[in-house]
C-alpha cells in the first residue's frame, strides 16, 4: 500500500483549479485557429479573433479566461492500493477547491440551496465523480463547468426503435435550440446507453476527451462526424451571429443498457472547454 | 467590418442610427447589473422610490466579474446569459435605459420593448472575460455591495466591443444570421 496524505490532495486540487481557468488547452486553441481560417461569416471570424486574444491574455496574465469559473467538477480515479491518510478524503477535495478559488481570484458561483440561493462563499461543494481503479496512484481531473452552457443541456429516454436517427436528431435539435445561449462555438458531449443517471455522467465525461480525437469505435466515430456536420449546418455560428462553426467537436461515450431503453444525454460545453489533471 | 464608435449615454437619435449586425466600440460609463440587482431595481421602480443611479440614456451590462487581482481594475468580465433578465427589461427600458449588453436570445416581449421604447440589445463575446476586462478602465460599486459579483458597478469603458442584436426597428441578428448561413 502506498500512503497519500490529504494535504497533498488538497494542494493538488487547488493548483488545478487555477490552471484550468487560466490556461486553455492547445487542442481548443487549434480549433479556434481553424475557425478563424475557415469560418465564412465575417462576424464569426471576428469572434474567433477575440477568443484567441482572450486565451492569450488569460495565459500570460494568469487570469480566468471567462468570469464564470464554474462548478468545480472533479473526476477522481483512486488506485485501490492507495491508503489515504491525514484526514477525510472528500473534505480534502473541497478544501482544495476552496483554496484554489480563493487564492486564484476565481468567482464563487455556488449557492447553498437551489431555492434560498445564498452563496456558499468559496465555490464548494464540488461535484465529485469517484472511480476505484487498479494501481497505487490518484488521478484527479478538474473540469470547471459554466452555467450558461450547462443550462442548455438535455436528457431523453429514447426508445430502442428510434435507432441512430433518433439519437442524431435529439443531439442536433438540442444544440440548435440552445442557439446563442451557451456561447457557441460549443463542444458537445453525448452520453448514450447505461441508464438515467449513468447517461448524464457519460455526457459530461465525453467533454474531457481532447478535441477532435474520435471515438475508438469506428461506428461511433462516424456518428460523431455526422452529428458535427448537421450541427454546423444549422447556421447558428460563433456566438449565434450566424456562420458555419456552431460546434468545434462532438464526442460520444456509450455504455451497455437495458433491453427496454435507449437513454441519451447531451451536455453542452462552451468554447471555454476547460480541464486540468494531475496524477499523484 | 468597420466598427462604429459610440459613447454612453445614448439619445433616441443614437439608437435609431444603429442596426442589427453593426459592430460597435462603446466608450463612457456603463452600469453592471445582473439578476439580483435587476430584481431590486424593478422593486424600487414599482414602489416609485429613488434609484441608485439615473437610468436616463444609460447602458446596463449583464456581468458578474471575478474578484480583481491586486493591481487590476476588475477581474474577468464577460457577459452572462440575458434571457434571465427578460422579465425585468421592458420595465427598465420604459424608465430610461437605452441599451443593454449581454449574450443570448431575448423573449418576444423584450424584443418588442426595444421597439416600443427605442432601445437596443447588444451582445459582447461570451467567454471573452479576460479580453473585455482590458477595456474597463475604472470600476466602482454604486449599490448593493452585499451582492458580491452581483453588486451594481459603475464602469468606465474605452472601446468595449459589442455587436447589435436587436435594434429599435425590430431586426434580430440571431435570426437573420442563422437564416443567412443555414444549409438546407
Ligand atoms: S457558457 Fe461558458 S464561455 Fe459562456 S459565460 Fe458561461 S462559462 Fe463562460
Amino acid at each position: 500500500m502506498r500512503e497519500i496524505d490529504m494535504a497533498v490532495v488538497s494542494a493538488t486540487v487547488a493548483e488545478i483549479c487555477k490552471e484550468a481557468n487560466y490556461y486553455l488547452g492547445e487542442d481548443v486553441i487549434g480549433a479556434f485557429k481553424k475557425g478563424l481560417a475557415e469560418e465564412v461569416s465575417p462576424v464569426g471570424r471576428e469572434v474567433f479573433k477575440q477568443l484567441l486574444e482572450n486565451a492569450r491574455i488569460a495565459r500570460e496574465e494568469e487570469v480566468p479566461m471567462c468570469q464564470d469559473t464554474g462548478t468545480a467538477v472533479l473526476f477522481v480515479e483512486l488506485g485501490q492500493n492507495v491508503r489515504l491518510v491525514g484526514g477525510d478524503f472528500n473534505e480534502a477535495l473541497n478544501a482544495g477547491v476552496r483554496r484554489g478559488y480563493t487564492e486564484g481570484y476565481l468567482r464563487k458561483s455556488i449557492v447553498k440551496d437551489p431555492l434560498q440561493r445564498i452563496n456558499s462563499g468559496d465555490n464548494t461543494p464540488a461535484v465529485v465523480h469517484l472511480q476505484i481503479v487498479p494501481g497505487d496512484q490518484i488521478k484527479i481531473t478538474l473540469a470547471p463547468k459554466g452555467g450558461g452552457s450547462e443550462n442548455m443541456s438535455a436528457l431523453k429516454m429514447l426508445t430502442p426503435s428510434q435507432g441512430s436517427k433518433g439519437l442524431v436528431d435529439f443531439v442536433v435539435e438540442t444544440v440548435s435550440r440552445a442557439g446563442s445561449n451557451p456561447c457557441p462555438p460549443v463542444v458537445v458531449g453525448v452520453g448514450f446507453g447505461g441508464n438515467f443517471e449513468k447517461v448524464a455522467y457519460l455526457a459530461k465525461k465525453a467533454l474531457l476527451r481532447p478535441l477532435g480525437q474520435p471515438n475508438r469505435d469506428p461506428f461511433y466515430a462516424d456518428l460523431e462526424k455526422e452529428m458535427l456536420e448537421q450541427i454546423n449546418k444549422t447556421g447558428v455560428g460563433p456566438q449565434g451571429f450566424g456562420g458555419r462553426f456552431t460546434a468545434l467537436a462532438v464526442h460520444i461515450e456509450s455504455y451497455p443498457c437495458h433491453i427496454a431503453s435507449m437513454p441519451a444525454a447531451v451536455n453542452i460545453n462552451c468554447h471555454a472547454s476547460r480541464h486540468a489533471e494531475r496524477v499523484i | 467590418m468597420e466598427a462604429k464608435r459610440i459613447r454612453a449615454p445614448l439619445t433616441d437619435a443614437d439608437v435609431m442610427g444603429l442596426k442589427a449586425g453593426d459592430n460597435v466600440l462603446i466608450s463612457g460609463v456603463i452600469y453592471a447589473a445582473r439578476d439580483a440587482a435587476h430584481k431590486k431595481l424593478v422593486e424600487l421602480l414599482e414602489k416609485k422610490e429613488a434609484l441608485p443611479f439615473d437610468l436616463k440614456g444609460q447602458f446596463i451590462y449583464y456581468v458578474g466579474p471575478t474578484p480583481a487581482k491586486p493591481g487590476q481594475v476588475i477581474g474577468s468580465a464577460g457577459p452572462t446569459t440575458s434571457g434571465r433578465m427578460d422579465s425585468y427589461t421592458p420595465k427598465i427600458l420604459e424608465n430610461g435605459i437605452k441599451a443593454v449588453i449581454g449574450k443570448g436570445s431575448r423573449s418576444a416581449a423584450t424584443v418588442q420593448a426595444f421597439q416600443d421604447y427605442k432601445g437596443i440589445y447588444l451582445a459582447a463575446t461570451g467567454g471573452a472575460g479576460a479580453l473585455l476586462a482590458k477595456t474597463i478602465k475604472e470600476a466602482e460599486i454604486v449599490a448593493y455591495p452585499e451582492l458580491g459579483p452581483e453588486a451594481i458597478r459603475c464602469l468606465v469603458v474605452e472601446d468595449f466591443p459589442a455587436t447589435v442584436i436587436n435594434d429599435a426597428y425590430g431586426n434580430d441578428l440571431y435570426e437573420e444570421g442563422r437564416r443567412q448561413y443555414v444549409v438546407k
